[in-house]
């Protein structure tokens, strides 16, 4: 399974989502390629993912893809991403 | 074997005021220039992310990342620490207003994984975020990210 973290710049939120993200999926023992990407390759990307992450004020840029797009408030909750996360890959 | 935040940091600021979101960005900024991360250019560069992308640099409840692309403007990797003297909204839908921004640079996409990971670790534990939230002075910052990173 494929999955892009999406952030604004490439170096510090995406970063960050696919950090805790792969944690989350690990504990799920989900099987998955994170990548980190900044929203202008993000589009790209996302055309052969399965799931995006990333915030709310980008998730409006990354425009029509198939994948799902998941937004999460705050990149720091595990919990959260725990919770969204899983009730995507099931 | 936790990474000691307080060694990555170039530097910290406590107390500072600020009346807008561009005005605390710009002491995130300052504090890089300071520690000889970055040159004024990427204060400049922070701030315009956030007027093309909006505020999702407020990542958690009252936290901001502060960080540009990559470039010339990077001379190294590194941090800066901004705790605000009184919060400032950014126009953030869920996690404003903002106590804390840090300031982010880095050469390159997948340098300092594992300081976003310590500083994670650290702003996740809701007992050392209210500590460093209330903390007066570098001196308590430093010792207080010290101490979260020294194993137990």
């Amino acid at each position: 399974m494929k999955i892009v973290a999406v952030c604004g710049m490439g170096i510090g939120t995406s970063v960050l989502l696919k950090m805790n993200a792969e944690k989350v999926l690990q504990d799920l023992g989900v099987d998955a390629d994170i990548e980190a990407a900044d929203i202008g390759v993000a589009r790209g990307a996302a055309q052969t993912a399965e799931i995006v992450l990333t915030s709310q004020e980008l998730a409006p840029e990354i425009g029509d893809v198939p994948a799902e797009v998941i937004v999460i408030e705050n990149f720091f909750d595990l919990d959260e991403i725990h919770r969204k996360l899983s009730a995507a890959v099931r | 074997m936790a990474l000691n935040l307080a060694e990555e940091l170039s530097s910290i600021a406590t107390n500072v005021a600020a009346s807008d979101w561009r005005q605390a960005v710009r002491h995130a900024g300052d504090g890089l220039v300071a520690g000889g991360v970055t040159t004024e250019d990427y204060t400049d560069q922070m701030i315009a992310a956030v007027e093309e992308h909006g505020p999702y640099i407020v990542i958690a409840p009252g936290v901001a990342l502060a960080h540009a692309r990559p470039s010339e403007s990077v001379k190294k990797g590194g941090l800066s620490w901004v705790s605000l003297a009184s919060p400032v909204e950014f126009g953030h839908k869920s996690n404003d207003p903002v106590s804390l921004v840090i300031g982010l640079a880095a050469l390159d996409h997948t340098a300092h994984i594992e300081v976003l990971r310590a500083v994670a670790g650290i702003l996740s534990n809701p007992d050392t975020r209210s500590g460093l939230d209330a903390a007066a002075s570098a001196e308590e910052v430093r010792s207080l990210l010290a101490r979260a990173a020294s194993p137990k």
